[in-house]
């Protein structure tokens, strides 16, 4: 099992035509991913290496009847389309778009509030979802990840991240251990997400493959410290975790848009990271120990 | 980007939003006079501009009466560091000071737009407690600040805006002043989404003595994503508050901080490059520098960050530290040798290479010649570079920095 996508995901590309949408469509298409279209106005009628284009996402989903869209549009545009794919009904909207405005996004989350039937928005600013082995949505290096771990027994790990390399290296760490991914969700970096660390936590707990759940977080906002608050309370899975950004300096955008420290309101990866312990959540001490914290997590599990 | 006061009252102003009568910014005292003939009769408030709080405490906000007093404030400074709460030791230089006339209050406020990140909202913050910051406010007197949610783009509505009067104290029996109170409400909130401000704090928002709202003091911070579209922002003076390091890494597409130690990192992802940083410390070194080189990494990228961290010329030793995903890391290495060559890079460099093709790009490091140590592990990456830049081994990671 895996959380929001599987391997029968029917999914289109918003910006299918664009550098970056063509590029990773086909390093989607390659890893396994059922991609049955793409959406580019103007383009419609025409394919991009077999797979059909069409003009709106309402036309591709009645078509194609995709369930999860990837977007690739520009970030002035982006907004747009997110919500063009919620209002075409699309059940999970991944959006990599760097970049967008933050009202756009306040404005986006109003509306997706007003709907009826749950709609999942991953990102933006995000490397997207992965099933290993199964399903990629998003830019992440598909090799690197691991679907089952080499003692069967251990199970696998969730992780859920506000950020892109930082996960690969984490990933790349697991795998090396012999630790399998039930899946990697990037949920993005910036200040206004269309979902949440809880929101990710929460699907884990529930999936019955993973066993175990790995947070990576970093400075800026206090989304870290709900989560652990929601583990303490909720969670019945172990929770481990690592936050980036103990030497950043206050006041200052770390390259994520949402990775700043404001006011004296904390934010600091010190208070994060020291909050997360008092919460009963595993902190890893080092990003060269994300790996080995949670193997022993996995390892002290098992031997119950 | 965040506004100098004078440019964020620029904005109050541009849509309408009192301020008190303004003079002008003066860089040299030869400019004061003509500056206080505009704002009218004596008093005069003189204000550093500087983007740090506690100004007025550390003597950046003056009064005058008679112009050779505005005159001295205004060289005593100028060209003087203000040392403020929030500034550190080393202080901020004062280049420019606002005049403004000074005007008679009698109550002072609190009154903010900014951005809820938890809701993903846009939330409206008052108190009728003002003058001192809204974190103090909130430990002494939680009581007194009201919040309310901002729709977008609607805004708020009349009855919201009376509601909030209400609670502040500024409802007034004169139904024409009431009118007034509402409509500067709804204009900050109005402005605030116009401008796609992350923050825009009024404080103090002063009562008049002639009843009337004015904004004594303002800060806006806007949205840098939302730049694109406000072109009217490209000419403010703000966006050129940055070392001239930091504006070619922009220019470049690169995120580059400048920190106070001595290693240079250059990293793909922003998560990795703060991790890089926090492992550097962790082994007893001080990272000189946060820079995110962007996923391309192409060879013209490495290169420019090559030279933006090069003009620190603290750095005695460079960490690349790249995980190759859709970049291959044998493109990478070849990108990094070609600029290690091109600019003549004498500093000892480590290069941790991983993920895709990193093991042709290790070997194509190691047979450049080049000084570049290529390593492995994280760990491994992070005790070489301090032991090259500090000359000693590396120590073991204290538990308590964590």
């Amino acid at each position: 099992m895996s959380i929001l996508i599987n391997k029968q995901t029917k999914v289109i590309c918003q910006g299918i035509t664009g550098e970056a949408g063509s590029f990773h469509t086909r390093a989607c298409k390659e890893y396994g991913t059922k991609i049955v279209g793409g959406v580019t106005p103007g383009k419609g009628g025409t394919f991009f290496e077999e797979i059909p284009i069409f003009d709106t996402v309402k036309e591709a989903v009645e078509k194609t009847e995709a369930q999860a869209s990837m977007i690739f549009v520009p970030a002035a545009y982006a907004a747009d389309a997110i919500l063009e794919a919620e209002d075409a009904g699309i059940k999970v909207i991944i959006c990599i778009t760097e970049g967008i405005p933050v009202l756009d996004m306040v404005r986006v989350r109003e509306k997706l509030a007003q709907k009826k039937e749950k709609v999942w928005l991953i990102g933006p600013n995000c490397p997207g979802i992965m099933v290993p082995e199964e399903c990629k949505i998003g830019i992440m290096p598909g090799y690197i990840h691991k679907r089952y771990s080499n003692q069967k027994q251990l199970g696998q790990v969730g992780i859920v991240s506000r950020s892109g390399t930082l996960t690969y290296e984490a990933v790349w760490q697991l795998s090396q251990l012999g630790i399998g991914q039930s899946t990697v969700v990037g949920i993005g970096g910036d200040p206004v997400l269309g979902s949440s660390f809880i929101d990710m936590i929460e699907l884990f707990d529930k999936d019955p493959e993973t066993e175990v759940v790995l947070l990576i977080g970093e400075i800026g906002g206090l989304a870290e410290e709900d989560a652990a608050r929601f583990f303490k309370e909720k969670m019945s899975k172990p929770l481990i975790a690592f936050i980036a950004g103990k030497t950043a300096p206050a006041g200052k955008r770390m390259g994520h848009a949402g990775a700043i420290i404001e006011g004296k309101s904390g934010g600091t990866a010190q208070e994060k990271s020291l909050f997360l312990k008092s919460m009963g959540v595993h902190v890893a001490s080092s990003p060269a120990e994300i790996g080995v914290t949670v193997q022993k997590v996995l390892f002290s599990r098992n031997n119950r | 980007m965040k506004l100098e006061e004078f440019e964020a009252k620029k904005i109050l102003e541009s849509f309408q939003i009192p301020i008190p009568p303004y003079g002008g910014v003066v860089t040299g005292a030869n400019e004061v006079s003509s500056a206080l003939k505009r704002c009218g009769p004596a008093p005069w408030i003189l204000k550093a501009q500087v983007q740090t709080g506690g100004r007025g405490k550390a003597g950046g906000i003056k009064k005058a009466k008679t112009l050779s007093e505005a005159k001295e404030i205004v060289s005593n400074l100028l060209g003087k560091k203000l040392i403020t709460a929030q500034t550190g030791t080393d202080g901020i230089l004062v280049k420019k000071v606002l005049i403004e006339k000074g005007v008679a209050i009698q109550k002072e406020l609190y009154l903010s737009l900014t951005l809820d990140r938890k809701q993903g909202k846009m939330i409206l913050i008052a108190s009728s407690c003002g003058g001192m910051e809204i974190e103090e406010i909130a430990q002494t007197s939680p009581g007194k600040i009201e919040k309310m949610e901002v729709s977008v783009p609607s805004g708020i509505e009349t009855y919201q805006a009376r509601e909030l009067l209400l609670k502040l104290g500024l409802y007034d029996s004169n139904s024409k002043l009431v009118q007034e109170r509402i409509k500067f409400i709804k204009k900050c909130v109005k402005t605030a989404l116009s401008i796609d401000a992350s923050l825009l704090e009024i404080n103090p928002l002063a009562l008049t003595e002639n009843h009337q709202l004015i904004a004594l003091d303002a800060k806006i911070v806007i949205d840098d994503n939302a730049l694109f579209r406000h072109p009217e922002f490209k000419t403010m003076e703000s966006s050129l508050g940055q070392s001239s390091a930091e504006r070619q890494a922009k220019k470049a597409g690169i995120s580059y901080i400048s920190l106070k130690g001595n290693i240079g990192c250059m990293v793909n992802g922003a998560g990795l490059a703060m991790a890089t940083m926090d492992i550097i410390k962790q082994h007893g070194g001080e990272p000189a520098n946060f820079l995110d080189v962007g996923g391309g990494a192409s060879v013209q990228q490495v290169t420019t960050a090559f030279k933006i961290i090069l003009s620190d010329k603290n750095v005695k030793a460079i960490l690349v530290n790249i995980f190759g995903g859709i970049m291959k890391c044998d493109v990478i290495a070849q990108g990094i040798v070609t600029a290690v060559e091109e600019i003549k890079l004498t500093i000892p460099i480590v290069v941790r290479l991983e993920g895709t093709r990193a093991e042709e790009g290790r070997k194509i490091l190691a047979q450049s010649g080049l000084n570049i140590t290529s390593t492995r592990s994280f760990k491994e990456s992070a005790e070489k570079v301090v032991e090259l830049a500090t000359g000693t081994i590396a120590v073991t990671p204290s538990p308590s920095l964590v």
